[in-house]
């Protein structure tokens, strides 16, 4: 063998010798790599199996009947609730209904006070409680009496639905009316239906007081067709008619005879002075 | 400015006072008041209104003939017309509906229902 020949021979073994520890590095890593996969394969296992422990079926029922059980009791707090609620919401719309009610009585009995006290003149004031009690109370046929204190008798001065000079002249203590003014009740009469209009016995007698003292009575006879009972707000009416128009006739009164008594009095100076 | 203009038209001071204290409640009317028909007629030639009220038993003009005219006229055809009357006969509802009023409210009056029928004819 030449020597040229021999540097081959040498080259090609120092090529394959590189090449066989390449191979062996490789072969190393991939026993390492081996190794490492077994390794996470055991430990997936060994997870796996406890997953599989843990979840048997009888603790995934339990847990899921406590899951049902809580959820029934949230359901059962929310239909709590809901009806808590609901009441709540009844009773403020209860409420409201009674508020707009007593509202609406409120502005009655003030607007009736107000009209009531809104003149001196005795002719307007008898024109607004005649007013009240066909506008606000809803009667059809209706008379004011007035008590003439020197001869004890009760005497209609105004009128609704009837001519006031069809009522009859009552003393006081004398029947229902006169009863009534004597002792200054208000009367109402038991049992409206089938009610036949007798002037000396009306449906409801109202005294009309200044404090104890009776000046006249308000009598009614019928109440307009869609007016079949007294509302609460009627008793109110009458309560405040009984004493406020009571007052607004007095006051009227007494104006119309000092304004009376004025004018003669002028007079009088008017002759003296010319 | 308030957007929707109402003629209470009722002889009674007791009344009409009661009529605008239960309407003074619903924001975003101006009230105007007439005596009778004739007043309200007056008032209404005057001023373009949205919705009026009317009594029915007024001196001088009842509110019936006051329904019949205002109906008449080109400019109030669909103004809204509610009647508070003491008469409580159906007849008596009938006729004022046939007349041309939109409803018909009976005394005693209740403040609240006239809040309602302002508030539902006027689309409130």
């Amino acid at each position: 063998m030449t020597e040229k020949g021999e540097d081959r021979v040498t080259k090609r073994a120092e090529e394959f010798l590189q090449v066989f520890k390449k191979g062996a590095e490789f072969t190393q890593d991939l026993l390492k790599e081996n190794e490492r996969l077994r390794f996470q394969i055991l430990k997936m296992e060994e997870g796996l199996k406890n997953d599989l422990e843990d979840a048997s079926p009888e603790s995934e029922t339990e847990k899921l009947r406590e899951r049902i059980a809580e959820l029934e009791r949230e359901k059962q707090q929310i239909i709590d609730r809901i009806k808590e609620v609901e009441a709540e919401n009844l009773d403020f719309a209860n409420r409201y209904i009674d508020i707009e009610t007593e509202n609406n009585n409120l502005a009655n009995l003030y607007i009736a006070s107000y009209q009531l006290h809104s003149t001196l003149d005795f002719k307007e004031v008898l024109q607004i409680i005649t007013e009240i009690i066909i506008n606000l109370i809803g009667a059809e046929e209706f008379a004011i009496m007035l008590l003439d204190e020197k001869t004890n008798k009760l005497q209609a001065v105004a009128g609704e639905g009837l001519d006031p000079g069809e009522v009859p002249t009552i003393s006081l203590g004398e029947g229902i009316i006169g009863e009534m003014a004597k002792t200054g009740e208000n009367y109402f009469i038991e049992e409206m239906d089938g009610y036949i209009r007798d002037l000396r016995h009306p449906v409801v007698c109202i005294p009309l007081k200044i404090k104890e003292h009776v000046i006249g009575v308000i009598v009614i006879y019928k109440l307009l067709v869609q007016k079949s009972r007294f509302a609460e707000v009627d008793y109110e009416l009458f309560t405040l008619l009984a004493g406020h128009a009571a007052t607004a006739i007095f006051s009227s009164k007494l104006y119309s005879e000092s304004e009376r008594k004025l004018s003669t009095i002028q007079g009088f100076l008017d002759l003296m002075t010319k | 400015m308030s957007p929707y203009k109402v003629l209470i038209v009722e002889d009674s001071p007791t009344m009409r006072q009661l009529i605008v204290f239960a309407l003074k409640r619903v924001r975003g009317l101006t009230l105007v008041e007439a005596n009778d028909g004739v007043d309200g007629l007056k008032k209404l030639s005057g001023e373009k209104f949205d919705l009026i009220f009317t009594d029915i038993n007024m001196p001088i003009m009842d509110g019936l003939k006051l329904v019949s005219l205002v109906r008449n006229d080109p400019g109030y055809k669909s103004v809204p017309i509610v009647i508070i009357t003491t008469e409580g006969a159906n007849e008596d509802r009938e006729r004022a509906l046939a007349l041309g009023a939109n409803d018909y409210i009976t005394k005693p009056i209740q403040t609240a229902r006239i809040v309602d029928v302002a508030k539902r004819l006027l689309n409130m």
